[in-house]
């Protein structure tokens, strides 16, 4: 990081500049802003996946299960524990990333295809204890009964409660947080071994380097991140149910990351951002979406699999 | 990438171009804003996808015949009538939520119906609530939607589940026997259900031997069967409904379990009847509206209406169902003169619906202080072949009212607090 | 209580049984390609609707054989067309693209054959139960385990008496040497392919027998066989069948003592079997 370049930090900007703009002209263009907010939980979300995914190359295909965990966390606490946002957000990320760090000692030693299934089996455990233990998960019929609270600074009260863009600002001041906090450690010696593994993983081992301990870093971190966006979501719906779970969710989590391009640091974001609006759009104006949806997919892994931004940039170096 | 196979490059350069252009074209569409403000807009919230899409699809059938009749006769309060349609997924409540939020919000829609899964419906009914938009639930039966979670904006079609059992037990215990054993789909509808059967059956001496519960989208019923028959009761009580109705039923007659016990539930589609083999066509079931009614005026024309619009079809209860849910919220602006939600729920409390949309022998009317509509059950036994219609495949034997078997306002718990003017 | 145990255990194997079936196929593709077809449950339901529009022509017996082979057609051209261009990519665009393909079966499924299930019959001296009292016992039943036990032996002999079967054992162990011998990898890849998917559409016509035809009929049976897969050992055709019936017996046990475990019960007994073994319990070494 040595000084400013701004052909470096013109993408950065323009990210922020239509983020911090968006309920100022999504009206107009035909969305509403809760798909803002969740375009941008969303995209948190894929971005927490592409951590690990991306920046150290390893395939989980049971990140839902850690959303999920984040969405439950939150609601379970506002309803049963204290009214409060700031506490269900912090014991919903708490526990995503509790459960990933007891699992993760079980998995780091597969790749490939057999880490992606037994991430998949791992959620699964998680998708039917919210499914079944109906008492406490409230089951099929989803987590109700409670809703998000203003948050009391002592000096002032945000509320987040009713207005919509009042959410959504609290929404991305959470993101950048967390954005800012996964782009410094990328950045650090920690994350360029990540990448390093991701590069060629034999080679990083004969330097000495304990590969499984950092890749179970990483996925500490990238389902702790993933349970923030999860709590999010959960506030942004004001109920949790167990789809949010399920391993199709994490299959949509994959692909936003290849959507946008996995090698970019923006990718999944903007890959979060085409797949919810697609799919907004496309099952109001189809009964048919699934189809095009799956089009989608197939499209993406044949035709543009550095995703979108992988597409300017191979423009640009050609 | 390399230069060797350059012209596999070309190739796929011109078709990323012709992705990317087909994606403009289809999302120019979603940059036109603002419809003309005088047309009245219905949204339907209503699963297209999944286990529940051939209930929702007819839903959508009833509705959309509605709508065509309304404009007919000049729309809603003389402005046209606009139905919007939005796949809730069957069991995805964020989607439904989000689908919710985007009719009201985006689309500012004057009403909202939805949902046949109950758990979606209520999910739905809450977010009405908070933004004060007029609801009707056209086919989510469990109770606390007009119960405990009652909302003065959300009006329900289709009957609860405490009324449905209550229709249901009377008949089992004095013509099956008194033990009971359930099969419960493992929701807030299934739950409902049971508790309904069990009340009422427990009045009139009926017993609980067993129950087990099943979650939605079970397969095999194998292992709850095994159960249910070792616990020997005089009826098995099968409450699962859609896709998981069709497995149940399927595997009870494989089993030959139909020889040795009764089987019979608190309600059943003729979807699912259509759907299984005719050998399984089997039991005593609650309907809550049926087809086949030559006494009752204006349910010929109306069957025959849908029958145009469906591909020769018979309307179900569903279908019903979308066709009440959509002339309720016309009716309702009508006898306010308004489109203000809380004028439209004041002017519906009580009230009657006219013969040519209620389509029953004892009329039906909303409840006041539950808005729940109450009408006619229809009791009677399934049979695997229609004689002179191939989907006459319910034999009516009792027609009861409502009236008679639906608890009482104290009992259902709803407290409606309006809001203040 | 014992009889009620003894009951479900066999019933276990019997549902075991089928998950094997399921299994197998997805196994097979799995260890040659490095595939995960999560697609094989939407040719699951294309077998079976095949099945059910031809039965009128060709009846149940008829629809039994050439049901799946019609879907092994199609899992070829698939194969040929979408799948083979992912190969040697990384393994998450496999994935990515059999997920599309499943949302595509399904949503195709939906527009031909209608969202409302269509009643499938079989045979009325197959549906009556052994005797009153071993009712799940069916003739239909005992008909699967006996296409299972087929399936699987004949798999068997396959795999070890024919040239074909031997060229596939030797590819899941070492690809490129079996490509310098001179094989063809990619027909290799595409035949077994076909046969995997013949062994889904197989399944899908068992399955509409007993439960209800709807487009979404697939969806719920795949992730038990990747249960069974797992615990059986990646590889192993015997494996995969132990793993299956493993499961089934396992869910059905719970089912008895803790009815709302009989799910999560099969995804524990994975974990722990990662732990202690994690090649499976029949895998090789070092696959894992």
């Amino acid at each position: 990081m040595s000084g400013f370049d701004l052909r470096k930090q013109a993408p950065n900007a323009a990210v922020w500049l239509i983020l911090l703009s968006m309920p100022l002209w999504i009206d107009a263009v035909g969305g509403y802003t809760q798909l803002g907010t969740q375009v941008v939980v969303m995209g948190l979300a894929a971005m927490s996946l592409n951590f690990l995914l991306g920046y150290t190359g390893v395939l989980s295909f049971g990140h839902a299960a850690y959303f999920g965990l984040g969405a439950y966390g939150v609601g379970m606490t506002i309803r049963y524990l204290v009214p409060s946002t700031g506490l269900g957000l912090l014991v919903g990320t708490g526990v995503g990333a509790l459960a990933a760090a007891i699992i993760g000692p079980m998995i780091v030693r597969l790749r490939g295809v057999y880490f992606a299934m037994v991430t998949i089996a791992f959620a699964q455990v998680f998708y039917f204890i919210a499914f079944r233990w109906n008492s406490v998960t409230g089951g099929d019929d989803g987590l109700t009964n409670w809703t998000r609270e203003p948050i009391n600074f002592g000096f002032a009260t945000l509320h987040i409660e009713k207005d919509p863009v009042t959410f959504y600002y609290f929404v991305l001041a959470i993101f950048a947080v967390a954005v800012a906090l996964m782009a410094l450690l990328l950045q650090s010696p920690f994350g360029r071994t990540l990448i390093a593994i991701r590069e060629n993983e034999r080679r990083t081992r004969f330097l000495g380097i304990n590969v499984n301990f950092h890749i179970w870093m990483s996925w500490v971190i990238s389902c702790t991140f993933m349970a923030l966006s999860g709590s999010l979501y959960a506030l942004l719906n004001n109920f949790v149910d167990p789809r949010t779970l399920y391993w199709t969710q994490s299959g949509v989590f994959v692909i936003m990351c290849v959507l946008g391009g996995m090698r970019s640091f923006w990718g999944p974001l903007v890959g979060a951002a085409i797949y919810v609006v697609l799919q907004d759009y496309l099952s109001s104006a189809t009964p048919n979406w699934m189809s095009f949806i799956g089009l989608v997919f197939v499209v993406a892994v044949l035709f543009f699999p550095r995703g979108v931004l992988g597409i300017f940039r191979r423009k640009s170096t050609e | 990438m390399t230069g060797n196979n350059s012209g596999n490059i070309n190739r796929r350069r011109l078709l990323q171009a012709g992705a990317v252009i087909g994606g403009a074209q289809l999302a120019a569409p979603y940059l036109q804003v603002a419809r003309a403000s005088d047309v009245v807009k219905i949204g339907m919230d209503n699963p297209l996808t999944g286990t529940y899409a051939a209930l929702g699809k007819n839903e959508q059938i009833g509705a959309k015949y509605a709508v065509e009749q309304l404009n007919a006769k000049g729309g809603i309060l003389g402005r046209e009538v606009e139905l919007l349609v939005e796949d809730s997924t069957s069991g995805d409540a964020g989607v439904a939520v989000q689908k919710a939020r985007k009719l009201i919000d985006r689309d500012q829609v004057n009403f909202i119906l939805g949902n046949i899964n109950s758990s979606l419906a209520q999910a739905i009914a809450n977010v009405a609530n908070e933004k004060g938009v007029f609801n009707v639930d056209p086919g989510g039966h469990t109770d606390s939607i007009t119960g405990k979670n009652c909302h003065w904006n959300t009006f329900r079609v289709c009957n609860t589940t405490a009324t449905e059992g209550a229709a249901i037990a009377n008949v089992l215990v004095k013509n099956m026997g008194k033990k009971f054993y359930y099969l419960v789909p493992d929701y807030s509808f299934g739950h409902t259900l049971a508790a309904g059967v069990e009340n009422a059956a427990a009045k009139v001496g009926g017993i609980k031997v067993g129950e087990a519960l099943t979650p939605l989208g079970t397969t095999d019923f194998s292992s709850y069967l095994i159960k249910a028959q070792a616990a020997n009761p005089d009826v098995i009580i099968v409450l699962q409904q859609g896709d998981d109705g069709v497995n149940v039923l399927k595997q009870i007659v494989q089993f030959g379990l139909q020889k040795r016990f009764h089987i019979a539930g608190a309600q059943l589609e003729l979807e699912v009847l259509l759907g299984l083999p005719p050998d399984a066509r089997i039991g005593t079931w609650v309907f809550e509206w049926y087809y086949k009614q030559p006494n009752v005026p204006h349910v010929n024309e109306f069957v025959a209406a849908i029958r145009k619009r469906s591909g020769g079809h018979v309307p179900t209860a569903r279908t019903y169902f979308g066709h009440t849910a959509v002339m309720t919220c016309a009716l309702a602006a009508e006898q306010a003169k308004s489109l203000d939600a809380v004028k439209m729920a004041k002017a519906m409390q009580g009230f009657k619906l006219p013969p040519e949309i209620s389509l029953m022998p004892d009329g039906a009317f909303y409840r006041a202080g539950q808005n729940q509509m109450i009408g006619d059950l229809y009791v009677g036994h399934a049979q695997s072949h229609g004689k002179d219609d191939p989907e006459d495949l319910f034999v009516v034997e009792h027609v009861v009212n409502g009236k008679d078997v639906s608890p009482t306002l104290a009992e259902t718990e709803c407290h409606m607090t309006w809001p203040k003017v | 209580m014992t009889q009620l145990i003894l009951f479900n255990i066999a019933n276990g194997l019997i549902i075991g049984a089928f998950y094997a079936l399921m299994a197998i196929g997805l196994s097979l593709i799995m260890s040659l390609s490095d595939v995960i077809n999560f697609a094989h449950g939407g040719f699951l339901a294309i077998g079976a609707y095949i099945a059910y529009t031809l039965s009128p022509y060709i009846g149940f017996w008829g629809g039994l054989l050439v049901a799946p082979v019609l879907t092994a057609v199609l899992g070829i051209i698939v194969e040929k067309f979408l799948i083979s261009r992912v190969y040697g990519r990384d393994p998450l665009y496999s994935l990515l693209l059999t997920f599309g393909l499943a949302f595509i079966f399904e949503d195709g499924t939906r527009m031909i054959w209608g969202a409302q299930s269509v009643p499938y019959s079989v045979p009325n001296w197959l549906m009556t139960p052994l005797s009153n009292e071993y009712f799940f016992i069916t003739g239909y039943r005992l008909l699967m385990i006996a296409l299972v036990a087929l399936a699987v032996g004949g798999l068997f002999w396959m795999m070890n008496k024919t040239r074909l079967g031997l060229r596939i054992r030797a590819g899941t162990l070492d690809l490129e040497t079996v490509s310098v011998l001179g094989v063809n990898v990619r027909v290799l890849r595409n035949l077994n392919f076909g046969i995997g998917i013949y062994l889904a559409g197989l399944a899908g016509v068992l399955a509409a027998g007993q439960l209800g035809l709807q487009p979404t009929i697939g969806a719920s049976l795949i992730m038990p066989s990747f249960v069974a897969i797992i615990i059986g050992g990646l590889g192993s055709l015997l494996g995969t069948l132990l793993g299956g019936l493993l499961i089934g017996v396992a869910s059905g046990i719970t089912s008895v003592f803790l009815p709302s475990g009989t799910e999560a019960v099969m995804y524990v007994m994975m974990a722990l079997v990662l732990l202690v073994r994690p090649q499976g319990l029949l895998g090789e070494e070092g696959r894992f």
